[in-house]
C-alpha cells in the first residue's frame, strides 16, 4: 500500500511540474493551473488512505473550514488587492509548516524514539523559516493594505537587534537538534523567528514590496521542503523546492530591475541622494508645462502611435478600465496603442499585467521594458500614468543619483510625453524627476481615473 | 541516513527543474505564477492531514487541524484566484 501511495505522490509531483510548465504561455496557463490542482487533490486523497489515520472527523472539519475561507478570499478579492492576498497566502503556507513540524516533533517524543539528527535539523529549519514567513507576510500584508505605515521603518540598532535574534534562533536550533525531547526549545525557536520575521520586513518601503513578496514566496516553498525532510516525504520536498526556486528567480528579476542588491532592499538601505543631486526647484523652476485634458485629447487625435506606461498610481486610482477604454477609442481611430510595463511597476511582479488583463487589454499589447525601449523614438505620445521613478532619466544621466543604473522606460525619448500625476511630489526614491520639465513633456495634474475619463470625453466631443 | 541523502538528491534536482521551467515564464504571467506556486506550496496539507488524523494526543491533533485549515486556505485560495486571473488573460486570445 505504501508503495502505491508513493507512486501516487510521484504522479502528483509530475502534475505540479507540468502545471508550472503550462504557465509559460497565457494559452496553456489555465490548463496548467488545473493540472496543479488535480495533483494536489490526488496527493491529499492518497494521504487519506494512510494507515496512520484513525479518525477523519477532524480532518474533514479542517478541510471544510480552510476550503471555505480560501474560496471566499479568492472570489471576493479585488484585482488591485492581489499583492495583499498573495502575501497572506504565503504566510499561511509558512505557518502550516511550523505546525506540522511541531506536531511531528511531539509525536516522536511521545513514541520515546530518538529521531535521527537530520530529521531534527529539518524540524528546526521548518520552524525557523515557517515562522519568519508567517510573520513577515503579515507585516507585508499590513503595509500593502495600509494598516501600518508603508514607509521604511528604521531605528537605530536595528541591525544589532536582528543579528542578536538570528544568533538566538541559531542557538535554539542547536538545542532542538541536540535534545529533540525538549519540545519547548522548538516553540521558543518559533517565537524568536516570529520576532525576526516582523523586524525583517518592517524596514522595507512600499516600492520594494515586489522583492519582499517574491522572497517570502520562496521562503514558504523552502519551509514546505524542510517539512518534507521531517516527514521523509518526497512530494513535499519536490513541490517545496519548485516554489523555492520560483520565488528566488522572481526576487532576482525584481532586484535587477531596480539595480539594487537583495541585502540593500532587505535592510531598507536606499543609496543617499548624491550631494550634487539637483533640488526640486532647480529641476522644475518655471519649466514645467501643465496641460488640460482637452489639449491632451488634441495631441492624441493626431498621434499615430501611443505608448501607455502604467505605474502603481494606476492601481491606486483604479484607472485600468478607463485606460483600456481610451486605448480602444484611439485604436478605433487607427492609432496604434501599446503598453510598456516596467518589471517593478506596482506592488508585486506582474501586478500591472493582471490589472490590464482584468480590463480586457490583450496580452499581445503589453510590452516589456526592453521591447518598449527599442523604438521608443518612433512613439508620438507616451502617456505615463501613476509611474515616477521607473521613468526618471536621472537613472541614465546622473551617476550620483540613488537610482543610478536602474533600467528605466525611456519615455523622454518619445516625441511627446504626457504625465498624469497628482502633484510634483517625488516618488519612492525621493528625488525630483527632470522628465517633468523637459521641452516635450506635458503634465496633466489630477487623479488618474478622472483625468483619463476627461480625455475620453474631450476626444468624443471633438 | 539513506533516506536523508535520497531526500537531498530529490531536493537539489527539483530545484534545477524549477529554475529551468520558471525562467521561461513571461513577465506578464508573474503574478499568476506567484499565486499558483503559492497554491502548490499548500502541499504541506499532506503532512497536516497525517497529524490531524493520527490522534496521538489532543495537542498534536489540534496542531494538525490548525495546519490543515491554514494549508487548505493556501491551496484552495491559491488555485481559485490563479484560475480567476488566468481566465482574464485567456478570454481575448
Amino acid at each position: 500500500m505504501s508503495a502505491l501511495i508513493n507512486i501516487g505522490y510521484l504522479v502528483a509531483s509530475v502534475l505540479f511540474i507540468l502545471g508550472l510548465k503550462g504557465l509559460t504561455h497565457p494559452r496553456t496557463a489555465v490548463r496548467g493551473n488545473q493540472l496543479g490542482a488535480v495533483g494536489m487533490l490526488l496527493a491529499v486523497v492518497l494521504t487519506l488512505t494512510d494507515q496512520q489515520i484513525v479518525s477523519y472527523e477532524m480532518i474533514i472539519l479542517g478541510l471544510i473550514i480552510g476550503g471555505a475561507i480560501g474560496a471566499v478570499l479568492a472570489i471576493k478579492i479585488e484585482m488591485t488587492s492581489m499583492p495583499e492576498l498573495v502575501a497572506v497566502l504565503n504566510g499561511f503556507g509558512g505557518i502550516a509548516s511550523v505546525l506540522v513540524a511541531g506536531a511531528a516533533l511531539l509525536e516522536s517524543t511521545l513514541k520515546a524514539e530518538v529521531p535521527l539528527m537530520q530529521l531534527t535539523i529539518a524540524t528546526a529549519v521548518s520552524g525557523l523559516i515557517g515562522a519568519v514567513t508567517f510573520w513577515g507576510s503579515l507585516v507585508a500584508f499590513g503595509k500593502l493594505k495600509g494598516l501600518i505605515g508603508e514607509n521604511a521603518v528604521l531605528f537605530s540598532g536595528q541591525q544589532v537587534i536582528n543579528s542578536m535574534l538570528a544568533a538566538a534562533a541559531l542557538a535554539l536550533s542547536c538545542w532542538v537538534v541536540i535534545d529533540p525531547t525538549s519540545v519547548m526549545a522548538y516553540w521558543l525557536l518559533v517565537g524568536v523567528a516570529s520576532v525576526l520575521g516582523i523586524l525583517l520586513v518592517i524596514p522595507v518601503g512600499g516600492a520594494d514590496m515586489p522583492v519582499v513578496v517574491a522572497l517570502l514566496n520562496s521562503y514558504s516553498g523552502l519551509a514546505a521542503a524542510a517539512t518534507g525532510f521531517v516527514l521523509s516525504n518526497n512530494v513535499l520536498i519536490i513541490t517545496g523546492s519548485l516554489v523555492g526556486a520560483s520565488g528566488i528567480i522572481l526576487t532576482q528579476i525584481m532586484c535587477k530591475a531596480m539595480n539594487r542588491s537583495l541585502t540593500n532592499v532587505l535592510f531598507g538601505v536606499m543609496a543617499p541622494a548624491g550631494e550634487g543631486g539637483p533640488t526640486a526647484d532647480e529641476v522644475y523652476g518655471g519649466k514645467v508645462k501643465s496641460a488640460s485634458p482637452e489639449e491632451v485629447a488634441v495631441l492624441f487625435e493626431t498621434a499615430r502611435r501611443v505608448m501607455i506606461v502604467p505605474g502603481y498610481g494606476m492601481a491606486v486610482s483604479q484607472a485600468q478600465y478607463p485606460v483600456a477604454t481610451l486605448a480602444a477609442l484611439l485604436e478605433s481611430r487607427g492609432t496604434t496603442v501599446e503598453y510598456a510595463v516596467h518589471p517593478v511597476a506596482g506592488r508585486m511582479p506582474g501586478h500591472m499585467n493582471v490589472l490590464l488583463a482584468e480590463a480586457d487589454v490583450p496580452y499581445e499589447a503589453l510590452k516589456d521594458m526592453d521591447e518598449s525601449n527599442q523604438d521608443i523614438d518612433q512613439v508620438d505620445v507616451a502617456l505615463v500614468i501613476g509611474a515616477n521613478d521607473v521613468v526618471n532619466p536621472l537613472a541614465r544621466t546622473d551617476p550620483s543619483s540613488p537610482i543610478a543604473g536602474m533600467p528605466i522606460i525611456d519615455v523622454d525619448k518619445a516625441r511627446t510625453v504626457v504625465i498624469i500625476k497628482r502633484s510634483l511630489s517625488p516618488g519612492f526614491a525621493g528625488i525630483p524627476n527632470p522628465l517633468f520639465s523637459l521641452d516635450n513633456s506635458l503634465m496633466l495634474f489630477g487623479d488618474g481615473k478622472k483625468m483619463v475619463l476627461d480625455i475620453i470625453a474631450a476626444l468624443k466631443e471633438a | 541516513m539513506d533516506m536523508f541523502i535520497m531526500g537531498l538528491t530529490v531536493f537539489v534536482l527539483a530545484i534545477f527543474v524549477g529554475f529551468e521551467i520558471i525562467t521561461k515564464i513571461p513577465p506578464t504571467l508573474h503574478t499568476p505564477l506567484m499565486s499558483g506556486s503559492n497554491a502548490i506550496s499548500g502541499i504541506t496539507l499532506v503532512g497536516a492531514v497525517l497529524s490531524a488524523g493520527a490522534q496521538q494526543t489532543g495537542l498534536t491533533t489540534t496542531l494538525g487541524v490548525l495546519a490543515v485549515i491554514f494549508a487548505t486556505i493556501n491551496a484552495i485560495g491559491g488555485f481559485m484566484v490563479t484560475n480567476r486571473m488566468l481566465a482574464m488573460f485567456k478570454k481575448k486570445s
